[in-house]
């Protein structure tokens, strides 16, 4: 990303944009929490990144950011991605304020595709990127459709998705962007995590912010609010579980990724979450390929 | 059974901007009636269905219905959710062209339980197993409920619209030429479905066709439309055989001559 680093220590504001837009931006996030789950159209602005780098998600980050925050930027639950990289140092350039990549010690993360293992505290805050946020637009392309069904509660549809999973796949075969009920009201999409993370959405004492750039909307969760997956009776909502710990920490709470250890084919189960990983393998926990590390 | 009737449209009325689409219509509707709405192209017939379902605007006149509880509503006077909600369990729609009344993505299994589902029927089994009880019903083979209707034939696509309609257990369907476009054989068999639907289940109907036979099978009753006015209406047979209006003598006429 050439024109972030090429921006000059001067001739932008804190965080980059003005502060006119991060007045425009807060109002939509005030009422995005305000009416948990509900997408607040926002006029999304030019950000030096394409579309699909997250601009929605750093235009959020950009109007909550204080100088005494200390940032976070995952992507797929690692902070050495191309993407989180370029992010982080966007901040880093624009607001100088500090950045990590424990969990822990930050007061926002920023996040593409997945929720930090560590559990969040009420002092943080979790800011998605989000590509598509109509849940219901599988099945109804119609905008003022999907609105309206929205502003009805009228959900059926939701089900009909769920329904055709089963059809035909002989279990719910969703396991990104797994739809939730927010707040016993609106349907809404997680972005694409895996439905592995969706139960830490409920309840969290974080505040949970959404951005989409492209399509110009704002939602969220707000501190202990429920958050269900939609489900049947007779096909309860699941997690995925994995047969085997972490082989480099031995973590068995954890979402794995499967990782190609050489071009014979050999591969392990390892944390998504590298931060994670790190911490417990600093504390003397180990998996079967611990040394590995 | 009621002696009130099902729906009562008094003087109903619809301009789109100067253009009439049709003006001061009004008829009775009881429980199990069928009434055709016959009429040449143009005649007002897809518009009068439109204002029925609440999808147009009426300039004038109004729309009572009476609900499962037989309090009486007027269409009007609903809020768009309480519409909608009446539209999915006590009412049916079934489209001339079914892949407006379908969704062609979705399985046949999950178009028939959209409406359970909207209702609030949580159980995959149950819906399912309901699902697969319409399929048989309008005699759609079983085994293809994991299809979507983009592989059926027309008269398939047609008949798993009835199926979705009806299974709610609607007490009002409101039709619009379900039959055209078919061939004449596959014609004779929904016909013959939709007559046997409609008595086993009590069905109270509005079936616009621009088919006099049509009229002549599904109906009781029959009102006949011309540039948006209804220029006669009564009983099925009595209007097909002895026409008062010239217009209707005409119109049978012609399809006899046909
Ligand atoms: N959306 C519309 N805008 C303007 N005029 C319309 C519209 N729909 C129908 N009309 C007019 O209303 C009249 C009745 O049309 P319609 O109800 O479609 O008749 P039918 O279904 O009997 O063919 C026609 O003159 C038609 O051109
Ligand atoms: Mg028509």
């Amino acid at each position: 990303m050439n024109t972030v680093s090429g921006l000059k220590a001067t001739g932008y504001n804190f965080a980059y944009l003005d502060e006119q837009t991060k007045r425009m931006i807060r109002r939509a996030i005030l009422k995005a929490i305000a009416i948990p789950g509900y997408q607040v159209p926002f006029a999304s602005r030019e950000m030096p990144m394409p579309y699909g780098w997250g601009t929605g998600g750093v235009q959020v980050t950009a109007s909550i950011l204080g100088k005494a925050d200390v940032l976070k930027v995952i992507d797929q639950g690692s902070d050495d991605t191309t993407n989180a990289v370029s992010i982080r140092k966007f901040f880093e350039k624009t607001a100088g304020v500090r950045t990590t990549t424990h969990t822990g010690e930050a007061t926002i993360v920023q996040t593409r595709h997945r929720i930090p293992e560590r559990p969040l505290r009420a002092d943080q805050i979790l800011v998605y990127q989000v590509p598509i946020p109509e849940p219901l637009r599988y099945l109804e392309p119609r905008e003022t459709e999907t609105r309206k069904m929205h502003g009805l509660r009228d959900y059926g549809l939701m089900h009909v998705k769920l329904y055709e999973d089963i059809a035909r796949h002989g279990h719910i075969a969703t396991t990104y962007a797994y739809p939730v009920e927010v707040a016993g009201r609106y349907v809404m999409d997680p972005s694409p995590i895996p439905k592995f993370d969706n139960p830490k959405m409920d309840m969290s004492p974080a505040l949970q912010l959404f951005g989409a750039g492209r399509e110009k909307r704002i939602y969220a969760v707000p501190p202990y609010t429920h958050v269900r997956s939609l489900d049947f009776e007779d096909h309860p909502f699941e997690v995925q579980r994995f047969s085997r710990p972490c082989a480099l920490c031995g973590a068995e709470d954890a979402y794995l990724d499967e990782i190609l250890l050489d071009d014979r084919g050999q591969r392990m189960f390892a944390c998504s979450d590298t931060d994670y990983c790190e911490e417990r393998r600093a504390s003397g926990h180990t998996g079967l390929q611990g040394d590995a590390a | 059974m009621s002696a009130k009737p099902l729906l009562d449209v008094t003087g109903l009325t619809k301009f789109y901007g100067q253009r009439l689409g049709c003006e001061d219509v009004s008829f009775d509707l009881f429980e199990g009636d069928v009434l055709a709405v016959v009429g040449e192209s143009g005649s007002g017939k897809s518009t009068l269905l439109g204002l029925l379902a609440g999808e147009l605007e009426p300039t004038a006149g109004h729309i009572d219905y009476r609900q499962q509880n037989d309090e009486t509503v007027e269409l009007g006077s609903l809020d768009e959710g309480a519409r909608r909600a009446l539209m999915r369990t006590e009412w049916g729609f079934v489209r001339q062209d079914p892949r407006e009344g379908l969704r062609m993505a979705v399985t046949a299994g999950g178009n028939v339980g959209e409406r359970l589902m909207a209702k609030g029927d949580r159980h995959y089994g149950q819906i399912r197993q309901r699902a697969g009880d319409w399929l048989e019903k309008v005699e759609i083979e079983a085994q293809r409920i994991d299809e979507t209707p983009r592989s059926f034939s027309g008269g398939m696509r047609q008949r798993l619209q009835i199926a979705r309609n009806l299974v709610t257990h609607p007490r009002l369907v409101l039709m619009d030429e379900p039959t055209s476009g078919l061939d004449v054989s596959v014609q004779a068999r929904l016909l013959d479905l939709i007559r046997g639907l409609v008595t086993d289940l009590g069905l109270a109907v509005v079936i616009v066709t621009h088919d006099l036979a049509v009229a002549r099978i599904l109906s009781h009753r029959i009102m006949v439309m011309r540039r948006g006015r209804v220029i006669e209406q009564g009983l099925t047979d009595q209007v097909l055989d002895d026409p008062a209006d010239a217009y209707t003598q005409l119109l049978v006429a012609s399809v006899l001559a046909a």
